[in-house]
């Protein structure tokens, strides 16, 4: 999965997908099981909606000063000791990585979650250069061991049925493992520990960063993201621009939301805050401490169509809810984010291009816009980038006549009646007990599990005149 | 306002909201030379034919004091896109301001605007109703529907789990993944059926076509139907 994207097309995946047994049973349950946690969540929260609109307009006004937020980030982080390097890209994200192993002699790296680090394809990048990642987030452990990426932002290895997660765990463990997520856990828990004390760096990303403290904020369930960040003596965490924001006020209107988006917990199980390396007095907490603050097709979108997608906060409520989420899984999209956020989010990285297939895998239900907790116009956003790909020829040339014609023959009445009464005849030809039995072309595909409708024998406005 | 689908595929829904809207004392006209909201071509991202279309079909509706649609979607393309879709594509908006303010969907024109309080039900019998995304999220409408059904005389309105869960339509989405439409529809379906209802109700006729095409396949004994239709007959 590297920047030029996925090879064949999306709909093959698609469908591909939806052929998967395990794959349609593990996220039936685990979607359902978020959509119901977030909706109590919010229940048991009247304040929620006015959080979310406050959330939003904090979003809004830090991307209209994000030079001073970054700028001020920058110059607390290096006060408090620490390191702050720049990326405009991912190859340059990666480099800073690199280089920094190569010079501290690192050659084993424990992670938390982090969808920034997949962004950039930081684990092939670290394993060519001899450096060993280690994930240490439960469903990134799973899925490392599958060889495989997360199909979910906030739940990577959401598509798989604890039956599989055992199977894997035991071929790593050299030991069979019964399909109960309490004793799969405490063997990757006892695993893990060591990994923790051996590795030479930890990696995280960073949930948000606040400017006027200079202080990374991670949030975990499991307690591997404080582990990641103490332990080893070196710590690295990568963020993309967008994640800064100005206060400790801020965060905690934003802390308030995100864990009830994403899981339904009033809070997640550890918010972790990290400022700076260890120092002197402290009792734990890295020698060196580094933020890597990535644009990568960021900035671009500030005064770009893309621009409200920079307010995500990464929390996956909305896959939660896409019903081609929920029958497709996060692989099928094929880029680092899957999603209707992660359409928008790979145009973003990858450009228009990227996502000429991808921007027509929406219903446009409107179900992600109503659960975003800052409130995305998701389905607006595809619309433009829809139209973006016409503006740009970037829609098969097939389509654009095709739509062109739609319009020509919608805005004339005479040519709209000559098209329905030749639709009336044509269906004639293939009638059969009053139904259509033979599709076009173009709808066969869609008549493989649903019945044509009939083109009516009088239209409406035939009928009208014996009506008025 | 009669838009293209309902025209052409579905005239009876059209002839039963005549019937419904007559008996409850409304004035109805249809001006000639309606073919399509544009709603197909917005969604697609064929803004400047979508705002060709908008430009005549708010022109159509200068004379009229409200604006009826029995479609949810093409409903709220009218209210909440018109007037900013042919403003981008510099066209004059009086026209579309104006229709914006005076288009009602169906079910929110008898409740907010006639106040219809009790009716009897011309397909009595048990119904479930299933909430067409852009009436509710876009024009944030799943009252209205409800309260009709509930007042209606014959009908018993049973609810249907995930009834704001999409049917899998989305205009072009389900010519362009067939496949994943339908499975989208199938969980749908399968909700519906365990009702126990005798027909779905929705209020748009991308969703109509796209439930009773599946209900049809699967040989259900469901009947897909629109609001007007359980309301004041088949209108065959």
């Amino acid at each position: 999965m590297s920047d030029s994207g996925p090879a064949g097309r999306f709909a093959d995946r698609a469908t591909a997908a939806l052929g998967d047994r395990h794959l349609q049973q593990a996220l039936s349950i685990a979607t359902t099981k978020f959509i119901g946690l977030r909706r109590e969540a919010f229940a048991e929260f009247p304040l929620g909606d006015q959080l979310r609109d406050r959330a939003r307009a904090v979003k809004e006004a830090t991307l209209q000063r994000l030079d001073h937020y970054l700028e001020q980030l920058a110059d607390n982080v290096e006060r408090l000791g620490g390191h702050v390097h720049w990326a405009r890209d991912a190859a340059e994200a990666r480099e800073i990585l690199l280089r920094l192993c190569r010079d501290k002699g690192v050659r084993m790296a424990v992670k938390s979650k982090s969808m920034a680090t997949e962004e950039i394809d930081l684990n092939e990048a670290l394993e060519h250069a001899g450096v060993r990642p280690v994930e240490t987030d439960l469903g990134e452990y799973i899925i490392q061991l599958a060889h495989e990426r997360p199909s979910h932002i906030i739940a990577p290895a959401i598509h798989k049925t604890k039956e599989q997660v055992a199977d894997l765990i035991s071929a790593e463990l050299r030991r069979p493992l019964a399909a109960d997520p309490e004793v799969l856990t405490a063997a990757a828990r006892a695993e893990l520990r060591q990994k923790f004390l051996d590795a030479d760096m930890g990696i995280t990303g960073a949930n948000f960063a606040v400017a006027d403290t200079g202080t990374v904020v991670l949030v975990t369930n499991e307690g591997n993201g404080r582990m990641v960040t103490s332990l080893p003596r070196i710590h690295v965490a990568v963020m993309g621009i967008d994640k800064v924001i100005p206060s400790m006020s801020d965060l905690v209107l934003f802390l308030n939301i995100l864990a009830k988006s994403a899981t339904g917990q009033k809070l997640s199980v550890y918010t972790t805050l990290v400022r700076g390396p260890r120092h002197p007095g402290e009792l734990e907490g890295p020698e060196e401490f580094h933020l890597v603050l990535m644009d990568n097709g960021r900035s671009a979108q500030i005064a770009g169509p893309l621009r409200e997608a920079l307010y995500c906060l990464r929390c996956g409520a909305c896959l939660n809810v896409c019903p081609v989420y929920r029958k497709i899984g996060g692989h099928a999209y094929g880029h680092t984010y899957p999603g209707p956020i992660g359409i928008l989010l790979t145009a973003m990285l990858k450009g228009d291009r990227s996502v000429r297939e991808l921007a027509h895998a929406s219903s446009l239900c409107g179900a992600c816009h109503e659960v975003c907790p800052v409130r995305i116009d998701i389905p607006r956003m595809l619309v433009e980038l829809r139209s973006g790909l016409d503006r740009q020829r970037l829609a098969p040339a097939g389509e654009r006549l095709l739509f062109r014609a739609a319009g020509r023959v919608l805005r004339s009445p005479a040519l709209y009646r000559l098209a329905a009464r030749l639709g009336r005849l044509a269906q004639h030809t293939v009638l059969r007990d009053g139904w259509p039995r033979l599709a076009p072309p173009i709808l066969r595909r869609w008549t493989r599990t649903r019945e044509l409708p009939r083109v009516a024998d009088r239209t409406f406005a035939e009928r009208w005149k014996e009506l008025r | 306002m009669i838009t293209c689908l309902g025209d052409v595929l579905f005239p009876e829904v059209g002839v039963a909201m005549v019937r419904l809207l007559r008996r409850l004392g409304v004035t109805v006209d249809f001006p000639e030379g309606q073919t399509c909201c544009g709603l197909p071509l917005f969604n697609s991202g064929y803004h400047r034919e979508a705002a060709a279309v908008a430009a005549r079909t708010a022109a159509l509706f200068r004379d009229a004091e409200h604006v009826v649609v029995p479609s949810g979607s093409c409903a709220w393309l009218l209210v909440k896109e018109y007037p900013a879709l042919l403003a981008h594509q510099g066209y004059p908006t009086a026209d579309a301001e104006r229709l914006a303010a005076r288009t009602r969907e169906l079910s929110q024109f008898l409740v907010d605007v006639l106040g219809v309080t009790e009716l009897e039900a011309a397909i009595p019998g048990r119904v479930t109703y299933h909430d067409s995304c852009h009436l509710l999220r876009g024009l944030g409408e799943g009252r209205s529907p409800r309260a009709l059904l509930t007042r209606a005389r014959g009908v018993e309105l049973v609810p249907l789990p995930g009834a704001d869960e999409c049917c899998g339509f989305g205009g072009s989405f389900s010519v362009r993944l067939p496949e994943v439409s339908s499975a989208i529809l199938d969980a749908k379906l399968d909700s519906v059926e365990r009702t126990g209802a005798d027909c779905v109700v929705a209020c748009d006729a991308g969703c109509l076509m796209q439930m009773s095409g599946g209900l049809r396949r699967r040989r259900s004994r469901v009947r897909a139907l629109h609001l007007a239709q359980v309301l004041a007959g088949e209108g065959s």
